[in-house]
């Protein structure tokens, strides 16, 4: 075949070039018409296509092309394909194509297949000005949306509190439920450890000093004045935003939300307010209940390793917290909870409607409850500074 | 390269799927030849689509024989059952695109995973599929972008990416308008007289059983068995089955007092 090649380079002017030969097929050119022989199974899956057959073809030059089909074998959608390119080609090149010589399940086929492709319109790229303009008012629509949840969050949730909205009493509870009791467990398992873990730095470094006692008092304020909030929220981030995101957006891909829309019923009363009023309402018991587990946390590492009597250090950590310190904590864990649940109902109601928008939804809320927490978690401790609490 | 051989020919022998305890249909026997449209009809609820699923390997029979070929389908190993599913291809009821990818990832995904195919070749055999079935311009939408009609035909496109034996079709005309209907019915049996496919399909569509279907099995949700055998028309005009002529002639049976659909199933 490379000899036929280069004799064909070679002898392109004077003669006519000889047959032209690819996977099954072998092309004869005679003048301006060239009959292709086709033969042998074209299997898609097994050969692949050929991918400068088209171009081979038409660089002989011939204007009429023929096909001889007779020696087909078994054939797929490889042998299709590789007819449509060529006759697309032969189009744009104003050469005729004779499919005769095809079988007529192909032929059928290939006039299935026809059908010209619109020219691509590709969007323009657009200046780096217009896209950070373009970004810049995204940012500021979304924040405007964000107030108004907020706003809607306060406005709907005084008139529920009141009796006046359409909310049922079964979405809220059941909220209630998952955002309280159903995260007991693990809300224990975590602030014991923090407890805990306090407990055994402050030990590290206030024993050298002789001031074991003083561990009470670092494990009292730490968790009551951060910890205990933070880290309550940094779970029901995870547990419950990201089950409101994935939950909503879920809605979304199978047209629930457009269910409701139809039907009338509000989906702020319906689908967002139960939720908000849930984690709001649950997040400062929750509060308290792990500043209780990670005291008892401190306490338990403390009394263990220090030497410190458990008179002592319920004494010392009674004394070292005060009303103040519980009021910033309780302010701090209703904040939380309110972002949480207005990040996690907001993400799922802008979600898209495929299976991996929710997927992305679920993560969106999370981090962003997560970084929302954790950013509000230092305005506080500014604020607090401030006013000397 | 190794060829799998992947039989074009089905052949099913006492066979009775259900779940569990509960038994949809039992003793069914039919076979399916090579470049046939088969037709599953019978009532809502009375195990067309189970049967459907214990042909395409998500539902075991709890007893029977599935050949596809000559093959023993359900007695292969999991390794070779997947591999005669490749010559398998199944359009879902409302299509079952991945959402998450253009309609052409869709149809290219099996042959990236499955094949050894260079990508120029995927391009260009994913752009005659979606040509075949009418889609040439959308390659590059998502399938949430698209009307019902056009997710069943991305759905065949993508059945056809390997190009199957087989094709299994789960209720194609539900859903469309008639217009869009007939187009399918069209396009599937231009299929089947251009690649010679074998086509199976679950319906309860009166004219595309007619249009297109050349055999089929009727099933009975009260005697959970088949009770016909034939091509749709061939039944509509000769069986005198009492359910069988009611439903081929859009009628209700003579027994029907209380005009519920399902009520067989509730007892």
């Amino acid at each position: 075949m490379i000899k036929a090649l280069i004799k064909r380079q070679t002898s392109r002017d004077e003669n006519p070039p000889p047959a032209l030969q690819g996977r099954g097929w072998v092309a004869e050119v005679d003048g301006d018409h060239a009959t292709i022989t086709l033969s042998g199974d074209w299997i898609a899956r097994i050969s692949g296509l050929e991918a400068d057959a088209v171009p081979r073809i038409l660089s002989t030059g011939a204007h009429t092309i023929a096909f001889e089909g007779s020696g087909l074998g078994q054939w797929d959608s490889a042998l299709i394909a590789f007819l449509s390119s060529l006759r697309d080609a032969a189009r744009t090149g104003g050469i005729a194509l004779d499919e005769e010589g095809l079988p007529a399940s192909a032929r059928r086929l290939l006039a299935l297949a026809s059908g010209t492709i619109p020219p691509a319109t590709r969007a323009k790229g657009k200046s780096l000005l217009v896209r950070t303009g373009l970004r810049g008012l995204g940012f500021t629509a979304e924040a405007a949306e964000v107030a108004a949840l907020v706003g809607a969050a306060c406005l709907r949730g005084g008139a529920a509190i009141r009796g006046r909205s359409l909310m049922r009493g079964t979405d809220l509870l059941s909220c209630m439920r998952d955002a309280g009791a159903a995260a007991l467990p693990i809300v224990t398992v975590v602030n014991v450890l923090v407890g805990g873990i306090l407990a055994f730095v402050g030990a590290v470094q206030l024993r050298r000093f002789g001031a074991d006692i003083y561990v009470a008092s670092l494990v009292g304020i730490a968790v009551v004045r951060e910890m205990a909030a933070l880290m309550t929220a940094i779970i029901m981030s995870g547990r419950s935003g990201g089950a409101y995101a994935a939950t909503i957006a879920t809605m979304q891909g199978s047209e629930e939300i457009d269910a409701l829309r139809a039907v009338g019923i509000p989906l702020f009363d319906y689908l967002v307010l139960p939720r908000i009023l849930a984690l709001t309402g649950m997040m400062p018991i929750l509060y308290l209940y792990g500043c209780a587990v990670g005291i008892f946390g401190g306490f338990v590492v403390a009394v263990a390793t220090l030497n410190l009597s458990p008179m002592s250090f319920i004494e010392e950590t009674r004394s070292a917290i005060s009303g103040s310190q519980f009021g910033l904590g309780l302010a701090k864990s209703l904040t939380f909870g309110g972002l949480i649940a207005i990040a996690g109902c907001r993400v799922g109601l802008r979600a898209g409607r495929s299976a991996a928008d929710v997927g992305q939804a679920a993560t969106t809320a999370v981090v962003a409850s997560i970084v929302g927490v954790i950013v509000l978690d230092a305005i506080f401790a500014i604020c607090a500074n401030a006013l000397g609490i | 390269m190794n060829t799998p051989s992947l039989g074009s020919k089905l052949d099913v022998e006492g066979l009775s799927i259900g779940f569990g305890e509960v038994i949809v249909q039992h003793d069914l026997s039919f076979k399916i030849e090579t470049g046939s449209i088969f037709a599953i009809m019978g009532g809502s609820g009375c195990g067309k689509s189970s049967l459907l699923k214990a042909m395409i390997g998500l539902l075991r029979p709890s007893a029977g024989v599935i050949h596809v070929g000559t093959e023993d389908y359900w007695a292969a190993s999991d390794e070779r059952r997947a591999e005669i599913g490749q010559g398998f291809g199944v359009l879902f009821q409302s299509g079952a695109l991945w959402s998450s990818m253009t309609v052409a990832e869709n149809v290219a995904l099996p042959m990236r995973m499955l094949t050894t195919l260079d990508d120029a070749s995927i391009i260009a055999l994913v752009r005659i599929k979606l040509f075949l079935v009418g889609l040439g311009a959308a390659g590059n939408v998502m399938p949430a972008d698209l009307s019902g009609g056009m997710r069943k035909r991305a759905g065949l496109a993508r059945a056809l990416a390997l190009d199957p034996k087989i094709l299994f079709f789960d209720e194609p005309s539900a859903g469309l308008d008639p217009i869009a209907a007939k187009r399918l019915d069209d396009l599937i049996r231009e299929l089947r007289d251009g690649f010679g496919t074998t086509v199976v399909m679950v319906s309860h569509e009166l004219p595309s059983l007619f249009d297109i279907c050349d055999d089929g099995i009727f099933l009975d949700a009260a005697t959970k068995t088949a009770i016909a055998h034939g091509a749709p028309r061939k039944l509509r005009d000769e069986c005198d089955n009492p359910t069988v002529h009611a439903f081929m002639n859009r009628e209700r049976p003579p027994d029907d007092r209380n005009g519920g659909g399902d009520d067989h199933d509730i007892r």
